[in-house]
């Protein structure tokens, strides 16, 4: 097991957001939350990456609690979050972004390596690399974001809803790309809102409801399922 | 002719001292979010570690600059860590009354410790001036010193911000702190690299100011102080080089004006153009909208 949360609970003031949320994913693996807005999708991200606060329960990456790492630590030990939104630098060069995600990493001629692969997963950007990051189009700042994300040299990724306001065509590219991120050898942890596309992609699924995992089961199995398919895929 | 040459040499000094303060304001403003009166009494500070440095040290006037701002950079450190920090998650309005509350708390103290009276800055840099145009044009050794100190900050700084790790650490926070975290940046650090550039920098313009002016007292942070808080706000807060320009084209505008208006509106004409600015531009002259995030 890579991570496991055990029976993890967040609170925001007084709104029980998690609720004592508990799952685990294997090295190796793709593995989605699903869920409607609001249903605690991000919150989970935000509290393996450290930068929600968790009430209790615990979070085990490789077999040690990171519940209570500080954001830079986990960064460190090998998890990159790809937030929802992108949330790349808008006023810094698309070069200047890459070099943000590998703040923390002081092995220079592996950075540089690693430079080269995002521009070999993403050609576009290194045609733009000089320019700024907020004159890219939303696809290209998606792109630009799990690059910057893939920098850190990440154990385990977390993608926040890569597929928001992008062209169907643009969400098939990126997720072929996830797929060979995959491939690669990096564990991912895919967090959507397109139940069909993350169900198409992900080797296992949880679905979520309200702070709680509702279902869970294999991917190819949640989209056959006939309660998943009229609750999650519109039938 | 020779007139207004002379008027724009004392203009870019004065600009250049309101763009060093200007700047630790915008840069804090940028990565914060706060307003930091107390920048303003730190600049005091500096001009008084600087005067402590010449006189009972007997130390030139390079070793008492790179002391001053040593010290303040350590201060703006300190003031952050006890005042700023424990109520960041609060409203901005508690934000502001403690700054303006480090800022008394700098100023009374400091009167306490060295009397209210002023004091006369040794003249370090000596009394050579260099004539240009048969004479009729004189421009002071400390003019010179102004101005070329301030261009080697604004480099070290551009330096410090485009190409240095914790400069772009800095960039990031201040653009996204939560995406900054995400890459592992830590932010509390970077906050405190903040002020201890913009503090140093208020430092440096303590100890020219009290070469070029040669009186300092523990109430002299205020009056500039608010100058280079206009002189960002024009410029465009938060944004650098909105700072640089907001503090020369102010220095410039003053100095015209004291030359051939009378210095009696001098402050009205740079609160006017504050007010203008507001009025035409609220982002200032270099500052950018900033877009509603989607």
């Amino acid at each position: 097991m890579m991570i496991e949360l055990i029976n993890v609970n967040v609170y925001y003031g007084i709104i029980h957001a998690l609720k004592g949320i508990s799952f685990h994913i294997d090295e190796g693996e793709i593995v989605t939350i699903i869920g409607a807005n609001g249903a605690g999708k991000t919150t989970t991200l935000k509290a393996i990456s450290g930068i929600q606060r968790i009430k209790s329960g615990s979070i085990m990456f490789n077999g040690k609690d990171i519940s209570k790492s500080s954001a830079t630590d986990i960064v460190g030990l090998g998890i990159s979050h790809v937030p929802e939104g992108r949330r790349i630098f808008s006023n810094m060069t698309v070069m200047e972004n890459l070099e943000m995600g590998a703040f923390l990493r002081k092995d220079k001629a592996e950075i540089k390596k690693d430079f080269n692969k995002v521009f070999e997963l993403f050609p576009r950007l290194l045609e733009r690399k000089n320019q700024l990051a907020g004159t890219l189009s939303g696809g290209e700042q998606q792109m630009l974001a799990i690059g910057r994300g893939l920098m850190s040299k990440p154990k385990l990724l977390l993608l926040d809803e890569p597929s928001m306001g992008l062209a169907p065509i643009v969400v098939k590219e990126i997720f072929e790309i996830i797929k060979d991120i995959n491939k690669e050898g990096t564990t991912i942890l895919l967090v959507e809102q397109n139940a069909n596309m993350a169900l198409q992609t992900a080797d296992r699924a949880y679905i979520i409801r309200n702070g709680e995992i509702d279902i869970e089961g294999r991917a190819e199995d949640l989209l056959k399922d006939e309660t998943v398919r009229k609750a999650y895929l519109g039938g | 002719m020779k007139e207004l040459l002379q008027q724009v040499i004392n203009g870019l000094s004065l600009g250049s001292i309101y763009a060093l303060i200007a700047l630790g304001y915008t840069m804090v403003y940028g990565i914060i979010n706060l307003i930091n009166f107390a920048h303003g009494d730190i600049y005091m500070v500096g001009a008084y570690v600087g005067f402590a440095v010449t006189t009972s040290l007997h130390l030139g006037f390079f070793p008492s600059l790179v002391i001053s701002m040593v010290v303040c950079s350590i201060l703006g450190v300190i003031i952050e860590k006890v005042a700023y920090k424990p109520i960041r998650g609060s409203s901005r309005i508690a934000a502001l009354i403690t700054a303006i509350s480090v800022s008394l708390f700098l100023e009374y103290g400091m009167m306490y410790f060295v009397k209210a009276e002023t004091r006369t800055f040794p003249n370090v840099l000596g009394k050579n001036s260099l004539k240009l145009l048969d004479g009729s044009v004189v421009i002071d050794y400390k003019n010179i010193y102004i101005v070329a100190i301030t261009i080697i900050l604004m480099v070290a700084l551009q330096y410090i911000i485009r190409r240095t790790k914790a400069g772009k650490a800095m960039r990031a926070v201040s653009l996204d702190r939560e995406a900054a975290q995400l890459m592992g940046v830590n932010v509390d650090r970077t906050i405190s690299y903040t002020f201890a550039i913009g503090s140093a920098l208020a430092g440096a313009a303590g100890v020219l100011v009290g070469v070029y002016y040669t009186t300092i007292n523990p109430l002299m942070g205020i009056v500039p102080g608010l100058k280079a808080f206009i002189a960002a706000v024009i410029g465009g807060i938060g944004v650098i080089p909105g700072a640089v320009f907001g503090g020369l084209f102010l220095g410039m505008i003053e100095t015209m004006v004291s030359a051939y208006g009378g210095s009696l509106y001098k402050d009205a004409v740079a609160f006017a153009i504050l007010i203008l600015v507001l009025l035409l531009r609220p982002s200032g002259l270099l500052g950018r909208n900033i877009k509603e995030k989607v």
